[in-house]
């Protein structure tokens, strides 16, 4: 097309004089022939430049097709001496092969010739069309069997251990299951997809554990839960509250409120009114009271996993992209992408950062996802950190917003752990409390939050999302349908959380164990010559066993993590399950633990450090 | 400088309106909640005739919950189980929970099958146990097929967020809207003829909003249809324990069995799925449980880990584990459940009836009744029929839906439910009609008259003949050229 406008601006300072006769098929005006030239040309450098650049590349061209026939293109009629300038632009006589563009060109310029001569349209498609597919067809039969390894699963099977073999296997199986069944199992691609066994170690792990769970009595040769985030140190507060708050039965005693018509029958979707003010009040107080919630901007759902998920189906349509910082937690793949078919745009951070977000790794990525073609639609991060447990300072979040403010994205903070904190050097700053005071526009930014974590209620299934964009929150409140919470659960969490004294005394004693736990667990880890990631919040840490490991890689971890679990009977989450480009870190959830069972965790671990530093 | 988020920064599906909520099945709870009825405080506001719940047994439940404190894990009782319940996250589902809802669906089907609690799978009430089948089964722009007239939230609950087309079979009153096997033959056979890949066919049964159950014979050439032609069955059957008289309700549970014993083996069970939920049998909407039971394993598994998107809270699990665990008082709810929808259902019928309207009389189970208003419009034409509808919710006070939103085919039936509420509002909302009907005895009379002029028997020519009397510019899907195609 360059030339072709090359030609264009040669013609309008002067235009050559015409013959009376062939002012009929081309008439001189400049900007008829605009458009019959453009309308006759560009489809077909633009419908070429892909297959010419496979040509280029793959493709030596043979000499036939490489020097082009000029005189066809002068003997075409209709153009007669004028296409002596186009034509004879694009190839000045050059003795030397030329680069791929040059030999794209040569190809393209005959081809011109056929669309604009006798041939026409249909036989000027035809030709290209024919000449790509037997390329295809070409390049396919002489392609080199590649190895099947570079195919699809990253862990890759190992013989000495047992678990990493089962992954592969597993896999394989669930093919199997697809294709060769002898009854044609007719489901969605979606749902076969979801059914596959998960090979991802963190599912791996837990259903190691759920097979041979620990226990100190029945079962001490069990394996040891550190890979799922709950929390059990507080239950004691829990029960206690729920004898003093004699509730007679589920009905309340003799509130008409509370009768069973309240509770069996059909009620609001996205959560009770009652329940959002007492959730509203619970989250202020756990994200410091600098911030109030508004009831009216909250939608209640089964948990945190369907809020997320009602949230993304929200922002982002099938094939668009939320930006996230690694390492993250790994049920987001899940959670995400199952179902909504929104990719996860991975945005690393480093060790040498503590593992913190940066704006310049965001640009990055999502320039990167960009020039892929991506929409990216949004941020997903979770604060505190999950699975490092570090918290975004306050200046990172101005950053964030400003970055999502400038390239129009939204942003989607997950504070579920807000309540989880035990650190004192770092204080966490909600982005609520960010936007209230500054010129942001608050409608692009939404909070996830549940009481899984902080008021470890994880089968309550109790999640938030809190939103500052109306439409959203009436597309969320719809969306609840889905998954809405069971009524009595709600009915007995609005007189637990409507208990401030209770609520208060319940967030402090609740961070003083964590800290407890976290000081006894790290300290342990620390003996053992382990050392863990900074952090203040959650209910895990994040621990560097990149000395234990043999090789440097994700295999190396994952070999490491298969001996956790097999020979120290301990389930962690290998960091290449969080995605995360630096092998060897692990995530130990610490708060499902009795104290006095802390001991037995080092020694297990210990045993495996011992076993990978003797070289075995 | 802030910029403005546009909507165009959303999704299709948050700015759309696949929520379906602009169905006239939903304006008339917009009208009921802006004005409730209630018989003191308000007692000219709207009655709720649109919303299928079943509060008649609610005293049995609230006696059995007094009975066994520790069911509930919040009471001092049950207490000691706080622990186990609070942290329970497991998506296969409690136990005791499983089996005891797997022995429950054996029940409602006179114990003639059992269940397979392995099988049980959770889902956020039956709303979200459509869904979810659906997701398993059809990816974006595959269809299943539905009889009419079906639930208006199917449209939003198998479509919304799955992407997935449903594709109506027209049942009409000539055959009492019953599903004819020709109908589904020839409406399989035009959604192949347009492209549309059909993934399955999904029957509720008892029907809503019919009220009507599928006899042993027609659903054994059903699922001899769907099998021959490797399609999926789902049966929706979360009105199975509403079936209130003869004859008796036969499960798709049964059919599978009775194949698998005659040792034929002649259905591919890979294709059978039944979607289950305790909001209408149990009446208990609002403790969100809805249950996927497929004989298929990989949709068994599949729709186990969709089930983390709508899990039933664990402390509703061991409640409902422990009251359904107890024979004794799932029989005498049962009992009583059956025995009180009759007599509502009586009670109501005979009511209408004595104004001369008249229901759908096959109807043997549901919530509701399909009541015939057709006399009523002024022409047969949907038009027609939401001026009628209007006029019910605004002058006659009282939210009932109209077929359209069910995607009837005919104008002029109402979905009216009559078991959500007591006897004395039932009497309220008879009495209104009552009047309202003796405001419109001109438009009622003829219709009498042409009723008994056509034999006792409402014949399909007779009716249409009615129509074509009644509106001479009939709305093409009257005419009788388009149901002769069919």
């Amino acid at each position: 097309t360059g030339s072709l406008q090359n030609f264009l601006n040669h013609q309008k300072p002067n235009p050559r004089p015409q013959p009376q006769s062939r002012n009929l098929f081309f008439p001189s005006h400049p900007l008829y022939f605009q458009r019959t030239a453009t309308l006759s040309l560009t489809p077909f450098p633009l419908l070429f430049s892909s297959s010419t650049l496979t040509l280029s590349t793959y493709f030596p061209l043979t000499p036939s097709l490489r020097s082009p026939s000029p005189q066809r293109v002068s003997r075409d009629p209709r153009r007669g001496p004028m296409t002596e300038s186009p034509s004879s632009e694009p190839e000045p006589p050059s003795p030397k092969p030329r680069a791929a563009a040059g030999n794209g060109m040569r190809l393209v310029v005959p081809l011109q010739g056929v669309v604009q001569g006798r041939g026409g349209l249909i036989l000027g498609s035809l030709i290209p069309c024919a000449l790509f597919y037997f390329l295809q067809l070409y390049l396919k039969r002489h392609r080199s069997p590649k190895p099947p390894a570079s195919s699809s699963n990253p862990p890759s099977p190992s013989s000495s251990s047992p678990n990493l073999g089962d992954l592969a296997r597993t896999s394989s199986r669930s093919n199997l299951l697809g294709r060769g069944s002898i009854v044609p199992v007719r489901l969605s691609s979606r749902g076969m997809a979801i059914a596959k066994p998960n090979d991802s170690p963190y599912y791996v792990g837990l259903d190691k554990v759920a097979g041979d769970p620990f226990h100190r009595v029945d079962n001490p040769e069990g394996i040891i839960q550190l890979g799922l985030s709950e929390n059990t140190l507080c239950f004691d507060l829990i029960e206690r509250w729920m004898k003093e708050n004699l509730m007679d039965s589920l009905m309340g005693g003799d509130g008409a409120e509370l009768s069973i018509n309240g509770m069996a029958t059909y009620q609001p979707f996205d959560g009770l009114m009652e329940l959002k003010v007492a959730m509203a009040d619970f989250m202020s107080r756990v994200m410091g009271k600098g911030v109030s919630f508004d009831p009216s901007q909250m939608v209640l759902m089964a948990g945190a996993t369907p809020a997320i998920e009602i949230l993304t189906f929200c922002l982002a349509d099938h094939g668009n992209a939320f930006l996230i910082p690694t390492p993250y937690y790994p049920g987001f793949d899940r959670d995400i992408k199952f179902r909504t078919g929104v990719e996860l745009i991975p945005v690393h951070c480093r060790s040498t950062d503590n593992f913190m977000l940066t704006v310049t790794a965001l640009d990055q990525a999502y320039n990167q996802a960009r020039k892929r073609g991506l929409k990216v639609r949004g941020i997903l991060f979770s604060n505190p950190s999950n699975p490092v447990g570090n918290i975004l300072s306050r200046e990172t979040l101005y950053e964030l917003l400003d970055f999502a403010q400038e390239k129009n994205i939204h942003i989607i903070s997950d504070e579920i752990f807000a309540g989880s904190l035990y650190g004192t050097a770092e204080e966490f700053v909600s982005v609520a409390e960010i936007i209230e005071g500054e010129e942001f526009d608050k409608s692009r930014v939404h909070i996830i939050y549940g009481l899984s974590k902080d008021l470890s209620l994880p089968g309550f299934r109790v999640g938030v999302v809190y939103s500052y964009n109306e439409n959203v929150l009436a597309a969320a409140k719809r969306l609840t349908r889905f998954s809405s919470i069971s009524a009595p659960t709600q009915r007995l969490l609005i007189s637990m959380l409507s208990d401030a004294k209770f609520i208060e005394e319940y967030i402090e004693t609740n961070r003083k164990r964590i800290r407890r736990m976290y000081d006894l667990f790290v300290g342990g880890l620390d003996q053992l010559g382990i050392r863990c990631a900074k952090s203040s919040g959650g209910l895990y840490c994040w621990a560097d066993m990149s000395i234990l490991i043999a090789l440097y890689s994700e295999k190396g971890e994952l070999e490491l993590w298969d001996k956790l679990l097999n020979v120290g009977k301990v389930n962690v989450t290998p960091g290449s399950a969080c995605h995360c480009i630096e092998p060897g870190w692990f995530r130990c959830c610490f708060t499902a633990l009795a104290e006095e069972d802390v001991p037995l965790v080092m020694e297990r671990i210990g045993k495996v450090a011992e076993m990978c530093k003797s070289g075995h | 400088m802030v910029f403005k988020l546009n909507n165009q920064l959303l999704s299709r599906m948050a700015i759309g309106d696949g929520h379906g909520e602009n169905s006239s099945y939903f304006d008339g709870w917009k009208a009921y909640d802006s004005d409730p009825y209630h018989h003191q405080n308000n007692p000219d506001g709207v009655i709720q005739m649109g919303l299928a719940e079943n509060q008649l047994c609610f005293d049995k439940v609230e006696e059995w919950l007094k009975k066994n404190p520790a069911a509930s894990i919040c009471t001092p009782e049950g207490v000691a189980g706080f622990k186990d319940v609070a942290i329970f996250q497991d998506y296969h589902g409690l136990p005791q929970f499983r089996n005891a809802v797997a022995k429950f669906m054996g029940k409602v089907r006179g114990d003639r099958v059992s269940f397979d609690p392995d099988r049980i799978v959770m889902a956020g009430g039956a709303t979200g146990a459509h869904e979810t089948v659906a997701f398993c089964l059809a990816d974006p722009g595959e269809a299943l097929l539905v009889p009419t007239p079906y639930y208006p939230g199917f449209d939003r609950d198998l479509r919304w967020r799955t992407g997935v087309q449903l594709v109506p079979i027209e049942c009409d009153s000539a055959n009492n809207f019953k599903l004819r096997m020709e109908d589904l033959e020839a409406a399989y056979e035009m959604a192949k003829l347009n492209n549309i890949r059909v993934k399955g066919l999904l029957l509720t049964n008892p029907s809503n909003p019919l009220g009507t159950i599928l006899d042993g014979d027609t659903l054994r050439n059903i699922a001899a249809f769907t099998n021959e032609n490797n399609i999926h069955l789902i049966c929706d059957e979360i009105y199975s324990a509403t079936v209130f008289g003869k004859p008796d309700y036969v499960s798709i549970a049964e059919i599978v069995d009775e194949d698998r014993k005659s040792g034929r083996n002649g259905l591919n069970l890979d294709l059978i799925h039944i979607v289950y939920s305790l909001s209408k049998d149990m009446g208990f909407p609002g403790l969100r449980v809805g249950i996927v039971y497929s004989y298929n394993d990989v949709v068994v598994s599949c729709a186990r880990k969709m089930s983390s998107f709508g899990l039933v809270s664990a402390q509703t699990q061991h409640m409902i584990g422990s009251m359904l665990s107890d024979a004794e008082f799932v029989e005498e709810f049962l009992g009583a459940n059956r025995a009180r929808l009759a007599e509502r259902h009586g009670a109501f019928t005979g009511g209408l009836g004595r104004v001369g309207i008249r229901c759908l009389r096959s109807s043997n189970a549901g919530l509701f009744v399909w009541m015939d208003l057709r006399r009523l419009l002024k022409e047969q034409s949907v038009e027609a029929e939401t001026a009628l509808w209007r006029v019910i919710i605004n002058e006659v006070k009282l939210n009932v839906s109209p077929g359209s939103s069910f995607h009837c085919s005919e104008p002029g039936w109402f979905r009216v439910c009559f078991a959500n509420m007591d006897d004395e509002t039932m009497e309220v909302a008879l009495g209104r009609i009552r009047a309202f009907v003796a405001k419109h005895k001109e438009a009622m009379k003829p219709a009498r008259k042409l009723c008994a002029q056509s034999s006792l028997k409402l014949s399909f020519s007779g009716r249409i003949y009615d129509e074509f009397i009644m509106s001479p510019r009939s709305p093409i899907p009257q005419s009788p050229l388009v149901r002769a195609r069919t």
